[in-house]
Order: C-alpha cells, then sequence, then structure tokens
C-alpha cells in the first residue's frame, strides 16, 4: 500500500486562542516534508494536541494564520474535506458497528465501490494483524485490540496524512512497547506524511525522523532525535529528554572550573551554565581522572548502574556506569568528563 | 456500590420490614386486581362466585370506541412529535453546556411543573378563539406534546452525555461524514436506549393525561381517559371497572416495557 | 461559526412551538387574571378572599401529610428493599413502582373500590363493626389517593439514594458499638437527607396541583384545582381561574426548583 499522493504541510504564522482568552499556541511557522514522520512532544498544555488539530482541521487558526498540504491551502476546509487519517487517543470506534464496519466506514461514506471496499478493507485489517477480529463488536476488545482497529480505520481510505494524538498513553508499558514497534513498522511500510503527539519521549525518539519539543504553545526546539538529545537548544529540551547534568563553572587559564574537577576550555565563558549527559562521565583509574565525586546511593537498573554523586555542587549528579562492580555508599570515585560532550544552554 | 449483604441468618427486622413492604405493596395491587376483576363479573355484588361475564368489555368496547381510538392516535402522534423536535433538542443541549443552554433545559421543565389544568387554562384564553383549531384534536395534541417534551429530551440527553459524543463525532468528521452522515449513522444509532426509553414514557404518559385534557377536549374529541372520568361519576362500577381493565390491558405491557427499558439503560452506563 | 447556526436550526423548531404554544400562552393567562371584574386586584384576592385562603390552607395542609406519610412510608420500604437481597425482590420493587404512570382518574376509582359505598373496607368494618365506613368522598379518600400516587415515585428516589451510601460508614459505626437503630438515625438517615428533601418537595409539588382523583371523587372536595376547574366551568369566571392557576403554578414551580436544586435531574415525576 504505497502512498503516491503523500503531501507535504506548511503551517503558516498559525496562533490558536480558545474563546476564554488562553493563548494555547503562538504564531508558528512550520514545514513538514512529504513522507517524514514528525513528532510533537511535551507536557500537557505545551500546545501539541492544539497544533494537531489545526492540521487535521478540527480547529481553525487564529486570523492571519494559514496551513498547506501541498501547493493547496486547506485553511478554510474543514476535517471532512481534508482527506486526512486520525488517531484518537480514546480511538472514538463506533460502538454500534462492527471492527469490519468501523474499518469500512470512510470508504462507505467516500462512496468506494464496495468491491474496491472490501479489498482495501482486508488490506487494512492484515496490516495491522487484526483479520480474526473482522465480525466483533467494539466492546469484545481489549484497548490494544482498540488500538489497531483505530489504525485500520484510519489507514483505509488512503489518506494524504496521517495524524495521531497520543494513541499509546491509554495502554499499559508492555502493551505500548509492542504496538511502538508495529506503527513504527507501519509508517515505514505506508511511507505516509505523518504527525505523532505524545509526551512520552521513548516513543519520540523512536518513532519520529524529526522532533518538535514544545513548551508553553511555542515550539522550543526542532530536529532529529539525535540532534535533540545530544544538542538541546535550551534548559527545558536538556531537562524533558533524558536525565541532564547540568554545571556551572568559572574559566581560569585555558581551564573550566568547578566543582569537583576541572577541563580544558578555549571558548568563552559559559553564561547559562553547561550540561551533560550521564553517560558522558567514564569511571577513571585513580590518577587519571578530571572529575572526583563521592556516591550517594546507586541503584542497579540491570544493564547498567546509576549513581547518584554529591560533588560539593547544590545539585547532585547522575552517572550511568557499566561496571560490573559493587558501589558502596560514601564511596569516592574518579571520572573524566569530556569536555566536547559539555553543551551550552541559552536561559 | 453494593448495599451491605445481611447475611441469611434474618432477624426480627428484616421479618417487620418485609411485612410492611408487603403491606404496601398489597395497598397499592390489590385495587388494580379487584378494579379488573369487577369488570369482568356479572354483578359486582356477587362478585366472581356470581359468574364472569364479557358483555361489559363488549359494551365499553362499543360506546367508547371512539375515545379508546383517539387516545392511541394521540399518543402515536405526540410520540412522532416529540421524536421530531427532541432529539435535535437533546443534542444542543449535549453538545454545549453553557448558560443559555441550561436556560433551555429549566424551560423546558415548566409544563410539567406547571399544572395541567393551568397549562390548558392558558392554551385556550389565548387560542380558543380559533374555532377550528379549538375544536379539533390537534388542540390536545398540542397540551400533550408540551407536557411529554421533557420526559424524551431528558431521556436522550442522560444517554448522549454518557457516551463521548465529541470524540465519536471527530472521529466520524475525520473519515470525511457530514453531519446528516454523523447524525444518522453514528448519534442515533447510539442513542437507541435512550430514545425507547423516552418513547415509552412518552406514549405512557399520553395514554394517561387527563388534568389537561379535560378542559381542551370536546364531545367531539374525548380521549380515553375522559371517558373514564365519564363512567365512573354516571355509570355502573361495573361498566367502570371494565373500560378501567381495558385501559390496564393498554397500558401495563407498556409500564413493564418502561421498566425493563430503564434497566436496560442503566446497564449501559456501567460499561 | 457554522457550528453555532447548524446547532441553533436543530433548537429552533421546539423553541418557536415552546414560545407559541407555552410562553405566550402563560404570559396571555396573567394577563387575563388581571381582566376580570376585579382587574389586578384579583392576584390580590386570592390571598384575601376567605374561600380561596381556605381551599389554599386545606391542599397546603393535606400536601403536607401526604408528603411526610409517603415519605414515611417510602423511607422503610425503600431501604429496606435497597438493603437486603431475597428472592422475589426484583418483583416486589417492580409492583411498588409499577403504578407510577397510572392518571388520577384511574387512581380515584381504586379509591372507590376500596372506600367507596360498595369498597373492601367498608365490607371489612361492617364485618367487624357492623358499620359501613365510607371514606372515599372526603379528605380522607383524597389523602388516600395521593399517597397512592406518590409512593411509587419517592420509593424510587429513596432506593436510587440508599444505593450511594457508603458500606463503609456504616461498618464505622457499628464497629464503634452502634446498634442497628443508631446506625439508622445517625448513618442512614442524614445520608438521606437529600432525597428525602427532593422527594418530598416533589411529592408535595405534584399534590398540590393533582386533579383528576379529586375530580372523580367528587366536585365538592375543596382543593384548589377543583376550584379553578369550577370557577372556569361553573362560574365562567376565567379571569379568576387564570389568577388561582397563575398562584398555584407558581408555588408548584417553586418547590420543584427547589427539588432540582438538591438532586440534578435525577426525579420522576408526572402529572
Amino acid at each position: 500500500m504505497n502512498n503516491a499522493d503523500n503531501v507535504s504541510i506548511r503551517l503558516e504564522r498559525c496562533a490558536r486562542t480558545f474563546e476564554d482568552g488562553t493563548r494555547a499556541l503562538e504564531a508558528t511557522d512550520l514545514t513538514i516534508q512529504a513522507g517524514e514522520t514528525i513528532v510533537f512532544l511535551g507536557p500537557s498544555g505545551c500546545g501539541k494536541t492544539t497544533t494537531l488539530r489545526l492540521v487535521a482541521g478540527l480547529d481553525e487558526p487564529d486570523v492571519g494564520g494559514k496551513v498547506w498540504f501541498g501547493d493547496e491551502d486547506v485553511t478554510a476546509i474543514p476535517i471532512e474535506r481534508r482527506n486526512v487519517g486520525m488517531v484518537f487517543q480514546s480511538y472514538a470506534l463506533f460502538p454500534n458497528m462492527s471492527v469490519e464496519e468501523n474499518v469500512a466506514y470512510g470508504l462507505r461514506v467516500r462512496k468506494v465501490p464496495a468491491d474496491q471496499r472490501e479489498l482495501r478493507v482486508q488490506e487494512s485489517l492484515e496490516m495491522m494483524h487484526i483479520t480474526d477480529l473482522a465480525n466483533r463488536r467494539i466492546d469484545q476488545l481489549s484497548g490494544g485490540q482498540r488500538q489497531r482497529v483505530a489504525l485500520a480505520r484510519a489507514i483505509a481510505p488512503r489518506p494524504r496524512v496521517l495524524l495521531l494524538d497520543e494513541p499509546l498513553t491509554a495502554l499499559d508499558a508492555k502493551l505500548r512497547e509492542n504496538l511502538r514497534v508495529e506503527i513504527d513498522r507501519l509508517l515505514r511500510s505506508l511511507g505516509i506524511t505523518t504527525v505523532y503527539v505524545t509526551h512520552d519521549q521513548g516513543e519520540a525518539m523512536a518513532l519520529g525522523d524529526r522532533i518538535a519539543v514544545m513548551d508553553k504553545g511555542r515550539i522550543a526546539q526542532i530536529g532529529t532525535p539525535e540532534e535533540i538529545y545530544r544538542a538541546p537548544a535550551n534548559a527545558f529540551v536538556a531537562d524533558f529528554i533524558g536525565t541532564m547534568n547540568r554545571l556551572f563553572g568559572r574559566v581560569e587559564n585555558n581551564s573550566l572550573v568547578f566543582p569537583g574537577g576541572r577541563v580544558n576550555w578555549s571558548g568563552p565563558p559559559p553564561a547559562a551554565g553547561l550540561m551533560f549527559r550521564p553517560e558522558d562521565l567514564q569511571l577513571a583509574a585513580p590518577g587519571s581522572g578530571n572529575f572526583t565525586a563521592q556516591v550517594v546511593s546507586a541503584f542497579f537498573l540491570g544493564d547498567h548502574v546509576r549513581l547518584v554523586l554529591d560533588a560539593g555542587a547544590p545539585d547532585f549528579f547522575i552517572a550511568r556506569v557499566f561496571e560490573r562492580r559493587t558501589f558502596a555508599k560514601g564511596e569516592t570515585l574518579e571520572f573524566t568528563l569530556n569536555p566536547h560532550t559539555l553543551v551550552s544552554l541559552e536561559k | 456500590m453494593q448495599a451491605s449483604i445481611k447475611k441469611p441468618r434474618r432477624s426480627p427486622l428484616f421479618w417487620a420490614q418485609l411485612a410492611f413492604t408487603l403491606t404496601v405493596c398489597a395497598f397499592l395491587i390489590v385495587p388494580v386486581f379487584m378494579s379488573m376483576t369487577a369488570g369482568v363479573t356479572l354483578n359486582y355484588m356477587t362478585g366472581v362466585s356470581g359468574g364472569l361475564t364479557t358483555q361489559w368489555v363488549e359494551k365499553v368496547l362499543t360506546d367508547y370506541r371512539g375515545p379508546i381510538v383517539l387516545s392511541l392516535e394521540l399518543a402515536i402522534a405526540c410520540l412522532l412529535c416529540t421524536l421530531l423536535l427532541g432529539i435535535p433538542a437533546a443534542y444542543v443541549l449535549a453538545k454545549r453546556q453553557n448558560a443559555f443552554t441550561r436556560a433551555i433545559e429549566e424551560l423546558l421543565v415548566m409544563p410539567v411543573a406547571v399544572p395541567g389544568i393551568a397549562t390548558a387554562l392558558a392554551l385556550i384564553v389565548t387560542y380558543g378563539g380559533l374555532g377550528g383549531f379549538r375544536t379539533s384534536w390537534l388542540f390536545i395534541l398540542v397540551g400533550h406534546v408540551l407536557f411529554t417534551l421533557p420526559f424524551m429530551v431528558r431521556s436522550v440527553l442522560a444517554v448522549m452525555s454518557s457516551i463521548d459524543l465529541k470524540t465519536l463525532e471527530e472521529g466520524a468528521r475525520s473519515l470525511g461524514a457530514n453531519f446528516t452522515q454523523r447524525f444518522f449513522g453514528i448519534i442515533l444509532p447510539n442513542c437507541r436506549s435512550g430514545i425507547i426509553a423516552g418513547s415509552l414514557m412518552v406514549v405512557t404518559l399520553s395514554l394517561g393525561e387527563f388534568n389537561m385534557t379535560l378542559l381542551l377536549h370536546t364531545p367531539l374529541t374525548q380521549t380515553l381517559p375522559v371517558g373514564l372520568a365519564d363512567t365512573y361519576a354516571s355509570l355502573r362500577l361495573e361498566v367502570g371497572s371494565a373500560y378501567t381493565l381495558v385501559f390496564f390491558v393498554i397500558i401495563v405491557p407498556l409500564l413493564i416495557a418502561m421498566q425493563w427499558a430503564s434497566n436496560a439503560v442503566s446497564q449501559r452506563k456501567r460499561i | 461559526m457554522r457550528e453555532r447556526i447548524q446547532l441553533a436550526a436543530l433548537m429552533a423548531p421546539g423553541a418557536i412551538l415552546f414560545a407559541a404554544f407555552f410562553l405566550l400562552p402563560l404570559a396571555q393567562l396573567v394577563v387575563i387574571g388581571g381582566s376580570g371584574k376585579l382587574g389586578w386586584s384579583a392576584y390580590w384576592a386570592v390571598f384575601t378572599e376567605i374561600r380561596y385562603l381556605k381551599s389554599f390552607g386545606a391542599t397546603i395542609a393535606l400536601s403536607i401529610a401526604v408528603t411526610l406519610f409517603t415519605l414515611g412510608v417510602s423511607g422503610i420500604a425503600g431501604v429496606f428493599l435497597e438493603r437486603n437481597r431475597f428472592r422475589g425482590r426484583a418483583l416486589l420493587t417492580a409492583m411498588l413502582t409499577l403504578p407510577l404512570a397510572f392518571p388520577g382518574v384511574v387512581i380515584g376509582f381504586m379509591v372507590i373500590m376500596l372506600a367507596g359505598r360498595q369498597g373492601l373496607v367498608p365490607d371489612i368494618t361492617d364485618l367487624l363493626f357492623g358499620e359501613r365506613l365510607v371514606f372515599a368522598y372526603s379528605m380522607a379518600g383524597l389523602f388516600m389517593g395521593y399517597v397512592y400516587f406518590s409512593i411509587p415515585r419517592t420509593i424510587l428516589t429513596v432506593m436510587a439514594a440508599a444505593e450511594k451510601i457508603d458500606p463503609r460508614l456504616e461498618e464505622a459505626a457499628r464497629s464503634l458499638g452502634a446498634g442497628s437503630f443508631m446506625v439508622a438515625r445517625d448513618v442512614i438517615l442524614p445520608a438521606l437527607k437529600p432525597a428525602f428533601l427532593a422527594a418530598g418537595a416533589i411529592c408535595f409539588a405534584t399534590s398540590m396541583g393533582a386533579f383528576g382523583t379529586a375530580f372523580t371523587l367528587a366536585t365538592r372536595i375543596n382543593v384548589v384545582p377543583m376550584v379553578i376547574y369550577t370557577e372556569f366551568t361553573l362560574q365562567a369566571n376565567v379571569a379568576m381561574a387564570a389568577a388561582l392557576s397563575f398562584v398555584l403554578g407558581g408555588i408548584t414551580w417553586a418547590a420543584l426548583a427547589f427539588a432540582r436544586s438538591l438532586s440534578g435531574s435525577s426525579v420522576a415525576a408526572s402529572g
């Protein structure tokens, strides 16, 4: 099922203010490439669902905003005629219809002839591995099954854009993992332009070609998962994705001095502090490291050990260590911190 | 939430309460049976032992055929009107909750709150001059619709509020459905239990409506309950009983269906 | 927005019907009430003329008596049914709520069956005391009739409220040493108070506005709905009838508004 009519999506100065005056989205410009999967990631209230609904056509942007699908200005076109596929957090499956009838609904509404309709329905059911559920009623299905039906229903009419609003949030952890893999496979094979909204960074990193991290109605940073992780643009993004160690220091003779140690430093003094990730602290043999700290607590997490360290700074540091040894509380450890892994943060 | 289940070791208090409840039940049910059986006895004084007959029932069905048929027609017309007016109104009230819709809900209940004779009086002083309208059965229909509409709206609204109307509609819209397709294909089928419960309520209330109808009717537009009052006042007890029996035969199945339907609605909410 | 227009269009037919056939006539009624011989002081006459005062007094006293008695009966039976499980419980509940939609006239007939000249109670008292106690055609008969249609309604409300009582409150009371009586007084009754108030207000309002039962049991009974009827049909005093209707309607509406404010829309009401 290849999508020939993939489109790019462009938001031009789109803002959204609710009736009671709250500004859910500040004026935003965004271009999504045809066939790309972009993830809107952020805490609740950040504007990610609002943006999705603008793309969908469920809500209209404030005056002056425009939404483009390819070369077509769709701002004034409501969702019924935008030809998008949408998957909701609560599935929105029709209780009065069977699974098959649900999946066929979009095709029936578009008056697709019966034989073609049946073919597409079967295709969609197979893609989501739910062919044997075709005649079941919705209330007989589990959460995971319902989500598959919702996906099958959204893709059956071959939409030009696929929109997913926190589809896995209502499921338990194990199910989420399994479905995440399936969704990834589905998106790869369909190659359809996809907008995916979630607050789970694991999902975002796994599924997104690009991630747009949002905060208080603005896009804080947009980039590939690796860019977001390794080079966060500001403290919010750095903190939201993964664990962040924050470091404040002063520059002295080509060195950056901070509580716990010093590293070589040739750049200007950092204004808002620096950050590094827990795995950037490498355990060093005594005497060969540039960073010293004491163990506050150690958590054995199976494939690694998570150390909470006190280096004399106001906040503790977190380190990720892969050595097979036990760590004692109060033990003094030496680490090597590579200055190239330090990322400067804007305020 | 489960009420605390008493262990089968029944206390004296239990038996006392049971006896009390049974007495209340008897108070309610015994007259029903009495009035029904009286209608098939030859003579009320001699009771069942004096012999059974269908002559009274036959008399009622002949003499009062007109009112009985009119009541049935009114009930069906009333049902149609409340369906056409009430379901869209319930939809609007389910989709928007603001001061305006709350006011509408309050207004809607008023014909139930105001005594029937007051409503009838109001209709007469306003439209009584329109001769043709005044003497037709439509005049009575108006009163019935005013009185039964809130019950239909409330019943359908209760079901609409319990399903996630917004998300279902957005789901249908995302698949391309316009308003008509959504309304008839998705919304109505999922409100079925509320519509059925409301319909039964409307029909039952219309069949039994008396307070308004007494003032609104004319000798040519007499309904079943008005006829009942007539026989109670002027005719033999047996005829009144037979007429009551006919009424019960019509209405008790409806009442039973109503209880069954309201159980279905409350079970649906638990899903 | 397009949606707003759509919703307004859906609401419009019902709203127009309502305005034309209810709001407008009610407004007319107010005007008519002030256009008779007495002019606007007709409304004042409602509160000052002895016979109207007496009938309001009698109606209010009757309604209060019915309400208190019914709440007592329904309270005991309703709580009992909700909190105990035994064979036949569903049947008992169904039988107790069946008369919910019986029209007033039919209930009047039942009263006649029980306490009229050929009724069950006179037969019993004749056997026991040699005297036939006929009370159908008096306030006592009316009282019995009103209780008859009030019990099904109040029982449903009581049972719904009893279902929601947290059993853990009772268990806490019992763990502190409270016996059945104290548990009933200190835990159950306070928890049911809102339901009692709501059901009581509805019972009061319905009794105030009830007409069919009084009509069947003869025109000698001096309750307000009957006075309105006689003023209109026998005296052709439309203005007075209108003024009385309006005041009565105001009282019943206020009582029902009070009930709704307590319990939302979980109330069963009909004429």
